[in-house]
């Protein structure tokens, strides 16, 4: 493999993932809060607002799962080694 | 500067393989073994579990038996939360098979020791971190909901492109390649991230340190199936509804 493409395929996987982090985490923070608020102000609705709270942080955690697939293709099927 | 081979990502990371396989030359066809090997042990584990569940049925439950009825009465709400009531029942058994497999998978991939058994070429791990076990799966249920959907509506169902509006037309067929390929990469980059992580750490403090990731890990991909089976469920739900 070519040093200087080596070099962009890394940058650029820990760059895609961690991009990739910030937007689903302050999503994932949001839906949390706003569940503890649910949970605080209507304790008997808890076992719903867990339920629908698991799903929409696994659909918000496969964004960031993306920018895995991506920088895991990077690394490991590099598609410009040549 | 480096000799280019130095900068072989394979080479650097010499203890975690990564898309080497155990390939078996069928009829032209390359199959990948290791995930067959430990996808049958897996269908075998949950046909055994069933038959000794159902081969001596009492009319009050108890031991095994008492174990699986539990096991069906979560993945029937599986598919009734997202169903409702008047639908669900003929679902119940693909949502099922759907979870107890993903499940089986992943739990088999996090629990056994597979380093022990060694093969050729590859390694032995859960059968769902390999992509084409996912999309196989992601297919199916893309498959089962448009059957769903036409088995339901007849040519009716396709109206559904047109909802809200027809300006969305685009949007929607798009949904239809979105949602097999999210279901897919979530599952796979869920259990292979996994994976990577717990043998990241090993490789770098091989005693106790792992322990609590593969804690995390076990939680994660048994969330990994229910979010599976879930989701089909959902889909299946929006094209019946």
């Amino acid at each position: 493999m070519e040093p200087i493409i080596a070099a962009a395929s890394v940058i650029a996987a820990g760059l895609s993932v961690g991009l990739a982090a910030i937007g689903p985490g302050i999503g994932q923070g949001q839906a949390a809060g706003a569940t503890v608020e649910g949970i605080a102000r209507q304790p008997e609705a808890e076992n719903k607002l867990r339920g629908t709270l698991l799903l929409s942080l696994a659909f918000m955690e496969s964004l960031t799962i993306y920018g895995l697939v991506v920088s895991l293709s990077l690394l490991f099927a590099n598609p410009f080694t040549g | 500067m480096y000799p280019s081979n130095i900068l072989d990502t394979s080479l650097l990371l010499s203890a975690i393989e990564v898309g080497t396989h155990y390939y078996w030359d069928i009829a032209g066809i390359s199959l990948h073994g290791e995930v067959f090997i430990i996808s049958w042990l897996v269908i075998f584990l949950i046909l055994g579990a069933a038959f000794l569940a159902t081969s001596s049925l009492e009319q009050i439950p108890k031991g095994w038996q008492n174990f699986m009825e539990s096991v069906l009465e979560f993945t029937t709400d599986i598919a009734r939360n997202q169903l409702g009531e008047s639908f669900y029942r003929p679902w119940v058994p693909f949502v099922s098979t759907l979870f107890l497999f993903i499940f089986g998978c992943n739990w088999a991939g996090a629990l056994i020791p597979w380093k022990v058994l060694s093969l050729p070429e590859g390694e032995l791990a859960a059968p769902t971190n390999d992509i084409n076990t996912t999309v196989a799966l992601a297919l199916l249920v893309s498959l089962t909901y448009f059957y769903a959907g036409i088995s339901k509506k007849g040519l009716g169902y396709f109206g559904r492109y047109l909802q809200p509006t027809p300006i969305l037309l685009p949007i929607n067929i798009l949904e239809d390649f979105t949602k097999p390929l999210s279901l897919s990469f979530r599952l796979f980059g869920n259990t292979l991230a996994d994976e990577l992580t717990i043998s990241v750490i090993t490789l770098l403090v091989p005693l106790f340190i792992p322990l609590p990731i593969m804690g995390l890990g076990i939680f994660a991909s048994s969330v990994q199936a229910l979010i599976f089976s879930t989701l089909a469920a959902a889909y299946i739900a929006e094209a019946v509804e």
